[in-house]
Order: structure tokens, then C-alpha cells, then sequence
């Protein structure tokens, strides 16, 4: 598997130029959220990074995160899983391999003992480990057994960050996050239902590069792409401070693109980074095809008070009653964001469904 | 200077939408090129860490516009590197073998880096004329 040859080792036998390997460096760096300065650094760091032995489990899920990464094309997929990193064991894509695949993943576990990456995607069920079992083996156990020989672990997606769908209430198979389970290993929840696939490979690189997890937030999520909210990124934030919104999804204001926290956008207490490295080789995002941000990468965004209902008055509507001024509008913005998350977490504990009117209400004007 | 970017009807095509990210940009294009006159240090800005709205990008980028020098680079998927109407502005695109865009730049330098020959290139190439020669004679 050629654990001991470089990075740079690895990338000149493959006729890699210098020039081609600078590339690679300066699109890591955007990948990471780092500054450009930081590429010869970075070009120095995987020039002598070791090829990392990565192990893929996969537990309760859809498989969309997979789906993500696979789609991944900075750097393309090929690239990362044959060149940057050794992708040893992954359930889902070995899966025609039968029970090889279980050899493969017990060998790669010894060979790289206290070395190896585990990425998890999907919740694991406690309430009744029988959901979910793979080779007839428990998802718990063979995350426990997993999870001693790993140097970290990443948790792909909002499943396995927080639980996500599967932990909605009533959560009927007793779902919980990896870091629910697991308390001393370090780990890192790279969330979103599912994760943008740049930040995957961004914390993939991070990891390659420094060889350690990079700095995360109170969430445990990478805070160069979790460290702002969606609201805050978002190009339509000029419109919410003019107080221009779109009241259903075929009226003028959607038309003219006006801000979309009154269907529903849960942008203001999001942390993402869809803003601004988008999805589909960076086509588009949710906001920007129309629909309100759905908070995937929070925990209990689906019991976050239904899709379609707005956190609370807009600032700028309670702006309009409120003193003028710079400090009144930073007091304003912080109530109206404490309001929000208030909400968020009042629909949360109450569990608020979404209705056929909701679903419809892009149709009444 | 938000809500005139936001509604520039003359800037914007139809479907646009601005969120006055462009004004910035080019003032620190005009700092950074103003360095690199008096401190001959280079600039990088990364667009992907920069907020756009559709058609915004393609707006700035038509008002750099193209220069006197236009290369291309095949290393691990094509690059192009354009020297933009502003001598010293330089719009950097990276792709991969599909073509997908990795990473668009502007750099404000006198030669990018990413044309330059770099020395292990060049070592090898030392290395490989021998070959050539001896196959020449």
C-alpha cells in the first residue's frame, strides 16, 4: 500500500510536475479556507505528508454522504483516494466484494494500528442495536472496536455528527451521534444532509497536510467552513436589510430574488459554508435556486419548526420600531438573533410538524 | 453603496443579482497593486471565499477585462492564466481533467508563480537530455 513513500514521492513517480503539484497546493489551500500565502507552506507540509490509511463505516444513513464525496471534484475523487490518501475499507462502495471486504478491513485496522483515519457516516442505533448490523455485526460494536486503533475520527455527515434524521423524534431506534459513543478519540463533525463535498476533502487535506484535526467550534465542526452562518454569507443579505422578502415562492419578490427568511430559511442560525463554495462544481446553492436554507448542518434540523415557517420577525421589521442608530441595530440583530435560536430550540423541544399548509403555502398569496 | 450595487440595473443582466461584493474587490485590487509598485509584494485573492451572486463574478470579470497575455497550462487538468486590462492583475483559473473550475484567483503580481519553470522541473529536465543527445547523435 506504500505507507512509507511521500506525498511528493508518490505524486513524481506519477509524472506530477512541480508546476501540476503547485496547482494542487494553491486549490488545497481554497479547499482548506486557507490564504493563498499559506500555499508554500502547504506545498513544503505534502511534499513529505505520508500516505494516510483510511477506513470508511457506515452505519445508519442514505448514503448520501458517500454520494457527496464521490461527486467531489476538488480534487477529483480519483485523485484524493488513489494519490493523497489509501482508502482501505469503505462499506458501502466494497460491498459487491462480499465478506473480503470484512478481511480487508480487519488487516487495514492491524496494519495501521493508532495510525489510521475513521470516517463514520450514518447514526448509530442503541435503543436496539438490531436496526442496524453489518455481517451481523452491531453498528455499536464495530464502532467501539473500530474507533481504539484510529488516530481520529471524522464524522461524515449531520447523521453521524448529531444523530440527524434518524434522531428525529421519536427517534424510534434510539440513534446518537459517533460522539455520543466514542469520548477519547479526537473527532471532528463534518455536518450537512449532506456535508458540501470540499469540505470533506478540505478536512481530509487539513488532515494530510498538519496531521492533526484543524481548529473546530463549540459543535466540534471545522471552523473554516463552519465559522460563519449561512445569513451572514448570503447574497441575498442585502435584500433583508432593506427589508425586501419573498412572501410565497412565485410571487415578484421570489422572482426578483428578495430574501427568503419568511419561507422558512433557517440561514440565520446555520453554519455552513454553502454560501460561498456552493454545490455542483460550484454552480449554485440551495438559496440561490429559490428555496430557503433548510439548517441541515444543524443538530435537530428536522425538528427545527417545519421547513416552511420563518424563526421569527426579520430584524429589520423590528429595526423599524426600534431606535435608529448604529448600537440600537447591533442590540436589535442580537435580540432578533437570540429570538431565532429561542425558537429553534422551542420547536425543537416541542416538536412542531410540518402541515399539508405549510407545504402548500408556496401556492396561497 | 449596497443598495446601488444591489439594484445597478445597468450592471446587472437579467436574472443578476449583486451583493456589492465587486466595489471591494477592485479597492483591494488598488491597494494591492499599488504595493507591488512601492513594496514589490504580490497579492493572492481567492474568489471562492468571497460571497457572489449569479452573473456577479462574470460582471467583475468583464470589468478587468483581458489584456496583452493569455496562457495556458496543462498540468493535472488545463489552467489559464490571463493578464487582465490592469497590467499587474492577473485572473488565475485552475481546472481538472473534466474541466471542473478548482480555483479562480487574482493575483497581482508581475509573472505568476504557476508559469514560471520550477527548479525540480528543470533538474529533471537536466536529466533527461543526455537521452535526447545521445539519441540525436
Amino acid at each position: 500500500m506504500a505507507y512509507d513513500k511521500t506525498l511528493g514521492e508518490l505524486l513524481r513517480e506519477q509524472g506530477i510536475t512541480r508546476r501540476g503539484f503547485l496547482k494542487f497546493c494553491a486549490t488545497t489551500a481554497s479547499m482548506m479556507a486557507l490564504s493563498p500565502s499559506m500555499v508554500p507552506k502547504i506545498a513544503a507540509a505534502l511534499e513529505n505528508a505520508k500516505r494516510p490509511s483510511v477506513i470508511w463505516l457506515s452505519f445508519q444513513e442514505c448514503t448520501g454522504c458517500t454520494e457527496s464525496l464521490t461527486r467531489s471534484h476538488s480534487p477529483t475523487i480519483e485523485k484524493l483516494i488513489f494519490d493523497v490518501i489509501s482508502l482501505d475499507h469503505h462499506h458501502t462502495l466494497m460491498a459487491a466484494s462480499g465478506y473480503g471486504v470484512d478481511e480487508a478491513l480487519h488487516d487495514a485496522m492491524k496494519e495501521n494500528y493508532g495510525k489510521y483515519l475513521l470516517l463514520v457516516d450514518g447514526s448509530i442505533p442503541v435503543g436496539n442495536p438490531a436496526y442496524s448490523t453489518i455481517s451481523g455485526v452491531s453498528n455499536l460494536d464495530q464502532l467501539t472496536e473500530a474507533a481504539k486503533g484510529a488516530a481520529a475520527i471524522v464524522s461524515i455527515g449531520t447523521c453521524a455528527a448529531f444523530g440527524g434524521i434518524p434522531h428525529a423524534n421519536p427517534n424510534p431506534t434510539g440513534a446518537v451521534a459517533v460522539s455520543d459513543i466514542i469520548k477519547d478519540k479526537p473527532i471532528i463533525n463534518v455536518s450537512g444532509c449532506p456535508p458540501i463535498p470540499v469540505v470533506i476533502t478540505g478536512v481530509l487535506a487539513q488532515f494530510l497536510t498538519f496531521g492533526k484535526l484543524p481548529e473546530m467550534d463549540e459543535l466540534g465542526r471545522p471552523k473554516a467552513f463552519f465559522g460563519q452562518n449561512i445569513h451572514d454569507r448570503c447574497y441575498r443579505r442585502p435584500f433583508y436589510e432593506r427589508g425586501q422578502f419573498a412572501e410565497t415562492f412565485d410571487d415578484e419578490g421570489a422572482k426578483k430574488g428578495w430574501c427568503l427568511f419568511k419561507l422558512g430559511c433557517k440561514g440565520p442560525v446555520t453554519y455552513n459554508a454553502c454560501a460561498t463554495m456552493k454545490w455542483n462544481e460550484g454552480t449554485s446553492w440551495p438559496v440561490e435556486s429559490g428555496h430557503g436554507c433548510l439548517g441541515c448542518s444543524e443538530p435537530n434540523f428536522w425538528d427545527m419548526g417545519g421547513f416552511y415557517n420563518s424563526l421569527s420577525t426579520p430584524t429589520i421589521d423590528i429595526a423599524k420600531t426600534a431606535a435608529a442608530g448604529l448600537a440600537a441595530g447591533a442590540a436589535v440583530g442580537v435580540a432578533a438573533g437570540a429570538l431565532n435560536r429561542r425558537k429553534k430550540n422551542k420547536a425543537a423541544r416541542e416538536h412542531e410538524t410540518v402541515t399539508i399548509n405549510d407545504l402548500e403555502k408556496g401556492a396561497k398569496s | 453603496m449596497l443598495e446601488h450595487m444591489a439594484t445597478d440595473s445597468n450592471a446587472c443582466g437579467e436574472g443578476d443579482i449583486f451583493t456589492g461584493n465587486v466595489a471591494p474587490i477592485l479597492n483591494e485590487i488598488r491597494h494591492a497593486l499599488q504595493r507591488l509598485l512601492d513594496e514589490d509584494q504580490t497579492t493572492t485573492i481567492d474568489l471562492r471565499g468571497i460571497p457572489m451572486g449569479p452573473g456577479e463574478e462574470q460582471h467583475l470579470e468583464s470589468l478587468l477585462g483581458t489584456g496583452e497575455v493569455t496562457a495556458t497550462i496543462d498540468a493535472m487538468g488545463l489552467s489559464t492564466v490571463i493578464e487582465t486590462s490592469l497590467a499587474g492583475v492577473w485572473l488565475v483559473v485552475h481546472r481538472n481533467d473534466n474541466d471542473d473550475i478548482l480555483g479562480k484567483f487574482i493575483e497581482i503580481t508581475r509573472n505568476p508563480t504557476i508559469l514560471e519553470s520550477q527548479t525540480e522541473d528543470m533538474h529533471s529536465a537536466l536529466e533527461r537530455l543526455p537521452g535526447i543527445l545521445a539519441d540525436y547523435s
